[in-house]
């Protein structure tokens, strides 16, 4: 893990192996405790192939009370704790430390409770994210933030990360769709907040939890709504000879008052990798290309699509083609979810990023990028969740040539620190984790950085869970409790003194 | 003797924090105080009035986002957001009218209360709009969190975390807001004489459809307010003509059996602002409770309120406006243990008078775990407790 630096190890933790194994034996006997390096090699990395390292020992619990047990156990031994879903993490955020207890919460499994009449579904987190829209299908549901990683990542690494997907500009991220989780404190105590009503008293819990990239709590149950499956959906393919008007088109479609369902947009490098890989029939001869898909009744949609179209043509659009069937629909869409493979298939290794932007600055943006991808030699597709500024940057690069990781990490850094300088953000969907942890103070200063630990302390006084992750500098619980106040000076002195 | 800050700026507010820490006196935090009667009487002599710090700082329409100061009024954002088409589709109530309040509702208070109106159901509350926050810890520490874009996973979510904390873990000075396109049109349909178990099973098939209700309330013969007769159940359905209208008769057709009428948009407007702003129980007199449980288990709650109470039910039936006689404990025993046993949610005492809310706790009483967390979270923010110390208590 060169470059990459870790907290360091605990020895005390370390010397005592055996023990700590064994005591985890006793709370989850069986296969439920690995320990030997085959089995635990599994667990060495997760979506961010670039890091990885052994476990400790990994568990993987199947009761509440296991759980509690296991992280009663970790908090009254101070053993670090990595919490895990299905590992799917692209910013490192189930990356082992060589010191903790792996804690893989994937045998909870079990869909637990589906309430068609008051639209929610409460499931366990190891279960999947498309598993919960197959539970409810038959209804005419689904549950709809949707990750393009969704068949294989868990509701728990979701609630983890706040994870999103191409709808949620219409439908909201992951935050927005979860009705009430039932938490495991680094403690062992079992909360449960929120459930089937909206809303909480209180302070919100969700809100800490959902994001916190398994900082706070461990979640061991999920309450979800579940929405009405929109009634059809099609797709328009918009091209632009250029980028700006691309951008002023989206612009100009969200000032309409139209919120699609979903809107991408890909550039020329982008499009040309996917033609080549799926020959979804993209145009080769632009620079810009808009996907814009609108769902709902039959009427609404043949209704904006008219107006989308109409729109595409005012900002010069050379391309607009609309779906008419369900089939041309799913070609539009397989270009765009095939561009990582189809980057892949032109590069040995690519790294994808994620920053937000203000869409106005997206021209920039990409000019920014065109430099930058002189200055550090490598070349950049780039594909952008257009809705909402989104941009999931490509780094195309080869991990066996000497110093291009290297080179790469460096030109994703300066990308993020470019969304930021316009105004964006580091992550929009992809969560901190390891990938971006060093570029917090880019976004953050020392002052917000530390009253979000403060609020880790509130949880987690001894950085158990997670440690290692979103944060770059760790700083002692007690020395941040400290109080810095200067004395004296009384403000507004001409105001009636108390 | 208690006095009153009115700071102008980021910079004074941290000032008279660091005050407040100093001298070891606590503030009340105060916007316009229109929802102040809410909750229980904080521990401090002295306020904090942060409504001068107002102003729209930057709205961007087509990035969906706005930007502004905590002391900005509803009414003054609601006026700007519509010259470029545009809401908060959390549709905030104005309760000043049932808590006999003068003055203008600000975003501050909105903020710091979470309370969102009917469109909550489909669209989220105040706190699923925060995309970002700047302001002041109970420490007398600038702090932000979150952005100026619409999508946003960069350190934990506090903007969103902070709303609803009634300020007792910070004073913001800046927030940023997600704002939508507002619908064309609108038009409500009305179910007439439903029982309330009635409309909550025809509320939930109607949200179960395709026809994107973004409105159902049931407003028994009691509450049914000015032009409607009860009990009616209203289903509203918003957005462009030509979908309003196919959404209406796909409803029309599934409740065929029911005795329907439909109100055009100039009366689904009247209905539903009455609804939000729970107009039928303004100026009586009585208690309010606003009660939050799974939309199924409404009625069943219901049948706890005291003798002489009236019920109207909002957000599917998940959402009930129940107001009690002042007899007793105005019905909190019996409500908040219904609530417990339809499987959880929480009943906050809206309206009552000073002697009601000497005896009843505000606030739904929390689980000890987390009561205990809640003091480490207040801890993090305000170690000396100086922001509205007794108000979340209890």
């Amino acid at each position: 893990m060169s470059g990459l630096a870790m907290p360091a190890l605990n020895e005390a933790t370390l010397a005592r192996r055996a023990e700590i194994v064994a005591a985890l034996r006793a709370i989850v006997p069986g296969e439920g405790t690995v320990d030997d390096e085959t089995g635990m090699r599994t667990y060495e990395s997760d979506g961010l192939t670039a890091y990885r390292q052994l476990p400790f020992v990994v568990v993987l619990p199947e009761t509440v009370e296991q759980v509690a047990a296991v992280l009663k156990y970790c908090h009254e031994n101070e053993i670090r704790v990595v919490p895990r879903g299905a590992g799917t993490s692209l910013s490192g955020g189930a990356l082992p430390l060589g010191d903790a207890v792996l804690l893989s919460m994937m045998r909870f499994n079990r869909i637990l409770d589906i309430d068609f009449a008051n639209r929610s579904a409460t499931v366990q987190p190891g279960v999947t994210n498309l598993a919960i829209t197959q539970a409810v299908a038959h209804e005419g549901f689904y549950y709809a933030p949707d990750p393009s990683s969704q068949i294989a990542c868990s509701i728990g690494g979701n609630v983890a990360e706040n994870s999103g997907g191409v709808h949620c500009l219409k439908y909201g991220l992951t935050t927005n769709n979860v009705l009430g989780l039932e938490i495991v404190t680094i403690e062992g105590e079992v909360l449960r907040v929120g459930g089937k009503h909206l809303d909480q008293e209180g302070y919100d819990w969700l809100a800490f939890m959902v994001g916190s990239e398994g900082l706070l709590g461990v979640v061991t149950e999920v309450t979800v709504r579940i929405l009405r499956s929109p009634e059809t959906a099609r797709a328009v393919l918009v091209g632009f000879p250029d980028t700006e008007n691309a951008g002023s088109c989206v612009a100009a479609i969200i000032a309409a008052g139209i919120i699609p369902g979903g809107m991408e947009m890909m550039d020329k490098p982008a499009i040309h990798a996917a033609e080549d890989f799926v020959h979804a029939g993209y145009p080769r001869d632009v620079e810009a290309l808009l996907i814009v898909e609108l769902d709902g009744p039959q009427v609404e949609v043949d209704h904006l699509l008219e107006r989308v179209e109409k729109i595409a043509h005012q900002f010069g659009a050379t391309h607009v083609r609309v779906s008419q069937s369900e089939e041309e629909r799913a070609t539009f869409w397989a270009g765009r979810k095939a561009a990582f493979p189809a980057v892949g298939r032109i590069s040995p290794d690519y790294m994808c990023m994620d920053g937000t932007i203000p869409r106005r600055e997206l021209a920039r943006v990409l000019q920014g990028m065109a430099d930058l991808s002189t200055k550090h030699g490598l070349r950049v597709a780039n594909v952008f969740h257009a809705g909402d500024g989104n941009l999931h940057p490509l780094i195309l690069f080869d991990a066996n040539q000497p110093g291009e990781l290297e080179r790469a990490e460096a030109f994703g850094a300066d990308i993020l620190r470019l969304c930021v300088e316009v105004g964006g953000c580091l992550t929009g969907e992809h969560g901190v984790g390891v990938e971006k942890r060093d570029l917090m103070p880019e976004m953050f200063t020392e002052d917000d950085l530390k009253q979000q630990q403060r609020v880790k302390c509130a949880f987690d006084p001894h950085h158990l869970l997670n440690p290692g992750k979103v944060f770059p500098t760790l700083h002692r619980c007690a020395e941040l409790g400290r109080m810095h106040v200067h004395h004296g000076k009384l403000p507004f002195p001409d105001i009636p003194r108390f | 003797m208690g006095g009153t800050l009115t700071p102008q700026t980021e910079d004074e507010v941290r000032e008279a924090i660091v005050w407040a820490i100093n001298a070891g006196e606590p503030f009340e935090v105060v916007g316009h105080g229109t929802k102040r009667s809410i909750s229980p009487p904080t521990q401090a002599a002295a306020t904090l009035d942060v409504s001068g710090l107002d102003g729209i700082v930057a709205y961007e329409p087509e990035e969906l986002v706005l930007t502004l100061r905590p002391g900005t009024t509803m009414a003054e954002l609601a006026a700007e957001m519509d010259k470029k088409g545009q809401m908060f589709a959390f549709e905030p109530p104005n309760l000043a009218p049932l808590l006999g309040a003068v003055g203008e509702a600000t975003f501050g208070g909105t903020f710091a209360t979470n309370f969102a109106g009917p469109r909550r159901l489909t669209a989220g509350a105040v706190r699923d709009h925060m995309l970002g926050v700047h302001a002041i810890s109970g420490r007398g520490e600038a702090f932000k969190a979150g952005g100026k874009v619409v999508k946003n996973v960069t350190g934990y979510d506090l903007s969103r975390a902070l709303c609803g904390s009634w300020g007792t873990l910070a004073v913001a000075t800046e927030l940023t807001v997600k704002v939508l396109p507002r619908p064309e049109t609108e038009v409500t349909l009305v179910l007439a004489g439903l029982t309330a178990d009635e409309a909550v099973a025809a509320m939930s098939r109607a949200m179960g459809s395709s026809a994107d209700v973004s409105g159902a309330a049931h407003l028994p013969a009691e509450v049914a307010p000015n032009g409607v007769t009860g009990p009616a159940t209203a289903l509203r359905l918003e957005g462009f003509g030509p979908s309003v209208s196919a959404r209406l008769s796909h409803l029309q057709t599934m409740f065929a059996a029911a005795s329907l009428s439909v109100l055009d948009e100039a009366a689904s407007r009247a209905l539903w602002s009455a609804v939000r702003d729970v107009t039928p129980f303004v100026g009586t007199g009585h208690a309010v409770w606003r009660i939050s449980v799974a939309p199924t288990a409404g009625p069943e709650v219901a049948k706890a309120a005291p003798a002489g109470s009236r019920v109207m039910f909002d957000w599917a039936g998940g959402l009930l406006w129940v107001e009690a006689p002042i007899t007793g404990d105005a019905g909190a025993a019996a409500l908040r243990g219904a609530v417990a046993a339809a499987g959880g949610g929480h009943a906050t005492l809206i309206r009552a008078p000073a002697t009601l809310r000497a005896e009843v706790a505000t606030f739904h009483p929390s689980p000890a775990p987390l009561k205990a967390l809640s003091e480490r979270l207040r801890n993090a923010f305000d170690p000396q407790a100086v922001l509205n110390p007794g108000r979340m208590a209890r």
